[in-house]
């Protein structure tokens, strides 16, 4: 019989000498799913968006079957079909609304802060996103959009007559909304919760425990859109660093909060908008690194685990980026240059990444092994290494990732 | 007009779209005046390669670009558009169904144009139909297809195999381009060559085309 207590603590341990630069029993392995388990079950990804059921057996399915180091729990991010037609939510397409049945979602670029709401999100945040940004991104909310402010809802003097604004039938809609989602949120959390002991019973720590960002990706791909930001950084520079100091605390306390209720140190952080060619090193190291480099020193103080994924090519941040505590954390690469990473990292922080997915898309399965061989001839070395693809293996052929877990499996240990 | 070169390689916009009115309204043509953008451009274009410029300034030089166009437009004569056609070659560049991704394609567009290339963008999410059709239509040298996800390599794949079936296979080269492509996605998809970086391509076109 497995003991699955002890399989827990074996993998636990295994990431935790990854990350601290000792060489564990075997290379961990850890690879990005997306909805690749709703495939390997043969359900499209609507049905497992919309049902829970269906999700968490083909997560469990894919569990079983490639035993990875870490779980993947799906809810929150893709198991969230039935709460998006809640909120008419705006800022995705997905299955059955915009894309076919078995696409996977997708991201739609919205400028949903103008140029000159740049005072009004700095001012006060939380008015922006009640009365601004709730009612843009979520069609359903629409109407949040004609509250007045609250901020002078002060006592008896002034303050009691604002709920006066309710009584307008489409904002009463809109709260009644909310309560919808909040019934949504509370089924799909449960899932979640339910699914996460699941993984525990069977030998599985979870893989992250939090997501968060650099504050300059927030604004960029939340509320001014990558080209808006862009040219903001020429027009409106001072705008741009004010905000990113305004998001620094939301994007920490965000992390701190959701690692304490889940109880898992790791906090997930994909880089999205410091690539080589997005800005200068000097525009990088004014608005992009002291705010990110900040979130990394006070998660770590706070004993979290940042995993950083380098979207695209950051070969010329390398040398920004290894200034942080050393065995405290991993940096995922995916297009940099991972010889180039290695070498930046070398006893500083654990590397993770980066087999091609192209050749798990496109390859056959001997195409994989000999990609997988050429990453761990030159990555496993005496530890500090987490094999990982560099993006999410969704549109991967099973063949292939059957080689891939089977190569690294058989090859792994040290 | 090294004045407003200059002004449109420095990216300042009030003051060159001001010099374009000025010479415009003093008799300049507007070829000359052109001209003078598309300078402009190639040193803008060379400062992006030697990392000096990055995405932020060739977003808003093509918006500089679109705006000086604007001004200079009534005074082109059609002759001057068709002195414009004499150049390297003709490519046709989109991204591929299913993708929105554009600032890569972009960029290799703007590459393209600065090297000599006629070039003609579809957009983003363009239907393989439509590519096809308008490969047909347009004749092009070069079909630039841009995909950054893993879900673009189908459609890439269909394009190439439109174009065979359209018997245009022959005298198109193919580049698919974008982060997420390399020898194993440009086997799969039955291109020419792939492009991580946007001047491979301006490399090849001149080996293409060059010599005709
Ligand atoms: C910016 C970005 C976005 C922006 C795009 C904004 C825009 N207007 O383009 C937004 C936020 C909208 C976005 C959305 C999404 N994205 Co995105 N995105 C990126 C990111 C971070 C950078 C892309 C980029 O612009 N790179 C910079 C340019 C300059 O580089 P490039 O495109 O490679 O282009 C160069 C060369 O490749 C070449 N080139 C490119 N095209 C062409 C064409 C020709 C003809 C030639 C010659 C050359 C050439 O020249 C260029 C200049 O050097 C990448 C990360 C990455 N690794 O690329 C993810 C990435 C591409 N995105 C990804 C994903 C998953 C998505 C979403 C699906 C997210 C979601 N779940 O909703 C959506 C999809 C939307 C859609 N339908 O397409 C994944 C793809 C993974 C996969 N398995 O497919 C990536 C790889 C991130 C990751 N690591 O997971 N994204």
């Amino acid at each position: 019989m497995t003991d699955y207590s002890k399989l827990y603590d074996e993998r636990q341990k295994r990431f935790e000498d990854a990350v601290a630069l000792r060489k564990p029993d075997r290379v961990p392995m850890i690879v990005m799913p997306e909805y690749f388990p709703a495939r390997l079950s043969g359900y499209s990804i609507k049905e497992v968006m919309y049902n829970p059921e269906a999700m968490s057996q083909a997560w469990l399915a894919y569990h079983e079957k490639y035993q990875p180091d870490r779980a993947d729990n799906p809810f929150r991010i893709r198991g969230f079909g039935s709460l998006l037609e809640v909120y008419d939510f705006q800022h995705l397409k997905w299955a059955g609304h915009g894309l076919p049945d078995n696409m996977a979602y997708q991201f739609v670029e919205l400028e949903l802060m103008k140029p000159e709401e740049y005072d009004h999100f700095i001012h006060d945040m939380t008015d922006f996103m009640i009365r601004r940004y709730w009612p843009r991104v979520n069609k359903s909310l629409a109407a949040f959009e004609k509250l007045p402010p609250f901020n002078s809802e002060i006592s008896y003097l002034f303050g009691l007559y604002g709920p006066v604004a309710f009584l307008d039938p489409e904002i009463r809609k809109a709260v009644e909304t909310v309560g919808r989602a909040a019934e949504e949120c509370a089924k799909i959390l449960a899932s979640g919760r339910a699914l996460g002991m699941k993984y525990k019973e069977l030998g599985f720590p979870p893989s992250s425990g939090a997501l968060t960002q650099a504050p300059f990706d927030t604004l960029s791909d939340f509320f001014r859109g990558t080209k808006g930001l862009m040219v903001d950084l020429r027009r409106r520079p001072d705008k741009v660093m004010a905000a990113c100091e305004k998001l620094m605390p939301v994007m920490l306390e965000v992390a701190l909060r959701s690692t304490k209720a889940s109880g898992c140190p790791i906090v997930f952080i994909p880089l999205h908008k410091c690539m080589d060619t997005f800005m200068s090193q000097s525009q990088f190291e004014k608005f992009y690194w002291p705010h990110l480099q900040q979130l990394l020193q006070e998660l770590i103080k706070n004993d979290r685990i940042p995993w950083v994924l380098m979207e695209g090519v950051c070969n010329d941040r390398l040398n920004s980026f290894r200034n942080v505590p050393e065995g405290k954390m991993v940096w995922h690469i995916e297009g940099s240059d991972i010889r180039k990473a290695k070498e930046a990292f070398k006893g500083v922080a654990c590397v993770r990444g980066n087999l091609p997915v192209s050749v798990l898309v496109t390859g056959t399965p001997d195409d994989v092994r000999a990609e997988c061989k050429k990453l761990m001839d030159l990555m496993k070395d005496d530890g500090g290494f987490i094999f990982d693809t560099g993006v999410n293996i969704g549109d991967a052929s099973i063949e292939n990732v059957d080689a891939m877990y089977e190569y690294v499996r058989e090859h792994g240990a040290y | 007009m090294q004045d407003l070169i200059n002004a449109v390689v420095e990216l300042m916009e009030e003051e060159a779209l001001e010099l374009t009115k000025k010479y415009l309204g003093d008799g300049k043509s507007g070829k000359e005046v052109f001209e003078a953008y598309q300078k402009g451009m190639a040193e803008i274009g060379a400062r992006f390669e030697a990392k000096e410029y990055f995405v932020p300034e060739l977003i808003l030089s093509g918006e500089l670009m679109q705006a000086g166009s604007e001004l200079i437009k009534p005074y082109l004569s059609a002759a001057d558009s068709a002195a414009d056609e004499k150049k390297l070659g003709k490519a046709l560049i989109a991204t591929v169904e299913g993708d929105i991704h554009d600032i890569g394609k972009n960029i290799a567009g703007m590459m393209m144009d600065i090297a000599g290339l006629e070039v003609k963008d579809l957009g983003v999410d363009v239907p393989t139909k439509t590519i096809v059709e308008e490969a047909k239509n347009w004749q092009p040298n070069i079909v630039g297809l841009s995909g950054l996800l893993t879900l673009a390599y189908d459609p890439m794949r269909e394009v190439v195999e439109g174009l065979k079936a359209a018997g245009l296979r022959d005298k198109v080269k193919v580049i698919v381009g974008g982060g997420q492509t390399d020898e194993h996605v440009c086997k799969y998809v039955g291109a020419d060559i792939f492009a991580t970086d946007a001047m491979v391509n301006v490399t090849y076109a001149q080996k293409w085309l060059g010599g005709k």
